[in-house]
């Protein structure tokens, strides 16, 4: 880009001040904790006593421990759950709305609300909801005549904090769909319904490829939410001794830094985190290059 | 069918689905508000008009010895002080990044944007044992200090605005003899407000409701932040059999950004339209 401003004189120092804070972020707050973080996943360190070497047996456990490997796959069916879920509720969220209904602005402020408030406020409540003998969700399902559930014990929790991560990205998801459905010309759909094209064809065959761009971006995002995803599972699946049902990586890098003060072993799962997203992302740019639209 | 019949039952079947969806969505938060007025003893009934009506657990909430008050405005004013720090480093960086010709000036950009990529926790490990070397753990600085020292998200975003501002006015203002730090006061920032307004809610709600962060940096009660105090009181709570006060301070937590979300959703809204992106 050739566009810029030349600065005069002095003015060069105030460049560099305006940009000093960004320069201490990249050196100490990136490159810095990057490189600090991979020296740290060699050593054995409980910050009490003096740090140790310890070669590669934090990376030996990541393969061998498995509460770890544990983690891992709980984070992994995790994001298998959530990403599509989060997209297709979400996509037929817009859809619904951008048909131009009256009063559709109220459903938009109310669909939103999840995504404005604290996982933390939100997941009292739904702790509140699955609850076994007191919460309203098993009251209404043992009216209808079925059995209750016990939502939040180890065989279902996913599924129940899963739908709740749902429910909390619904809004955002429900905004960027939105914002690439009213993109799409009217026309289309005009000239579809004159060649007799009905909804469902119209969905598939116009509005599914014009908008890949933003079904590739949301996924994007939700994979990256998904592998980070922490506070609805702290808050819902806690149990007395301070471990989870579904451990996923980001609480096992917790409990095992700050429960257990093993930051060595709580770092190698930092990068091993760091990579698999990578992995994950790399994936995600292969495919938008095949199947990905831009206009 | 006529075109006519076919939109009316199209428009009946949406309507359906997005009240049916609807009341999934809001249904939780009109749960808590119910739960907040109701007496302890009705803390299970499966209505939403509490049989009687109470505001003793507000009381109880506010009472000394939940420390509800501190927790409060240590939210508050980390949340503040965060967004401040993001508004005015990623302002003065866009700025440079957006506007102004220097060597080097893609590169750096391009290394800001990798950052992005870096998960929080990574970064999190080393900067906790800084503060602990530093013994801060247990005070606030860690948690909006880092603020201070720019963002990749918050320096994207408003790069991308500046750009949009019309390069005339740069030569104008540089014709009448105005300075580089002129142009940027006078001329990009008042300009950039829709931006800055958005980027102010997302690094707001992103300190407000983040539970991590202060579970590492402040992690015990009382002197910490809402999230932190919450989760605390859950497992004393429940155990205690008191989900009203626990619904009282989850409403109470959820307010602020309420109050900011009715008068500002175009912001909020166009925010992440804007952006694409959050945090």
């Amino acid at each position: 880009m050739e566009y810029g401003l030349k600065p005069l004189g002095r003015e060069k120092f105030w460049l560099w001040a305006l940009l000093t804070p960004t320069l201490i972020g990249l050196l100490f707050g990136a490159l810095g904790s990057v490189v600090a973080t991979i020296l740290l996943s060699f050593a054995k360190w409980d910050l009490l006593t003096p740090p140790a070497w310890a070669g590669l047996v934090n990376y030996a456990s990541l393969f061998t421990d498995p509460k770890i490997i544990l983690s891992l796959t709980n984070t992994l069916v995790f994001a298998a759950l959530y990403v599509p879920g989060v997209v297709i509720v979400s996509l037929l969220v817009a859809v619904l709305m951008n048909r131009k209904l009256r009063g559709v602005s109220i459903f938009r402020t109310i669909y939103f609300l999840p995504a404005v408030t604290s996982a933390v406020a939100t997941a009292l409540v739904w702790n509140m909801i699955y609850g076994r003998d007191t919460g309203i969700l098993n009251f209404i399902l043992t009216q209808i005549g079925l059995q209750p559930v016990c939502w939040l014990c180890t065989e279902n929790a996913m599924y129940s904090v899963v739908i709740v991560n749902i429910w909390g990205a619904i809004g955002e998801g429900m905004i960027i769909f939105l914002a690439g459905l009213t993109a799409i010309p009217r026309e289309y759909y005009e000239a579809a319904e004159m060649d007799g094209a009905n909804g469902f064809q119209q969905f598939f065959r116009i509005t599914v490829p014009l908008i890949t761009p933003s079904i590739f971006f949301q996924t994007l995002i939700s994979m990256i939410n998904a592998f980070q995803a922490f506070d609805y599972i702290y808050m819902l699946t806690r149990r007395g001794q301070g471990d989870s049902s579904i451990p996923v990586v980001v609480f096992s890098i917790y409990r095992n830094g700050w429960n257990f003060f093993n930051y060595g072993g709580a770092s190698a799962q930092a990068i091993l985190l760091t990579v698999v997203v990578a992995v994950f992302m790399a994936i995600s740019f292969w495919l938008e290059r095949r199947y990905v639209v831009y206009e | 069918m006529t075109k006519q019949n076919q939109k009316l039952i199209l428009d009946i079947i949406s309507y359906t689905l997005l009240v049916l969806g609807g009341i999934l969505m809001v249904g939780p938060f009109l749960w808590m508000v119910s739960t907040s007025f109701k007496l302890p003893g009705d803390q299970f009934t499966k209505t939403l008009i509490p049989p009687t009506f109470t505001l003793n657990n507000f009381r109880e909430l506010f009472s000394v010895d939940l420390n509800f008050v501190l927790l409060f405005w240590n939210s508050a004013y980390i949340s503040i002080l965060t967004t401040v720090g993001q508004l005015l480093t990623c302002a003065m960086a866009a700025f440079c990044f957006a506007v102004v010709k220097f060597k080097g000036r893609d590169l750096l950009f391009t290394l800001l944007l990798l950052t992005l990529l870096i998960p929080p926790q990574v970064t999190l490990i080393p900067n906790f044992i800084i503060f602990k070397y530093l013994h801060l753990i247990g005070t606030s600085l860690p948690l909006w200090l880092p603020a201070f020292w720019g963002g990749a998200f918050g320096t994207f975003l408003l790069r991308q605005y500046f750009l949009t501002i019309p390069r005339d006015l740069v030569d104008a203002a540089r014709v009448d003899g105005a300075s580089l730090i002129q142009i940027f006061w006078k001329i990009y920032l008042p300009l950039a407000k829709p931006a800055l307004a958005a980027l102010s809610i997302f690094t707001f709600q992103g300190a407000w409701n983040d539970l991590l962060h202060p579970l590492v940096y402040m992690p015990s009660v009382p002197n910490t932040m809402l999230t932190v105090g919450l989760a605390f009181f859950q497992t004393q709570m429940t155990h205690g059999g008191k989900f009203t006060v626990l619904m009282s301070g989850a409403l109470i937590s959820i307010l602020p950004l309420l109050v900011v979300f009715f008068f500002a959703q175009k912001q909020f809204i166009e925010g992440i339209s804007l952006s694409g992106v959050k945090r």
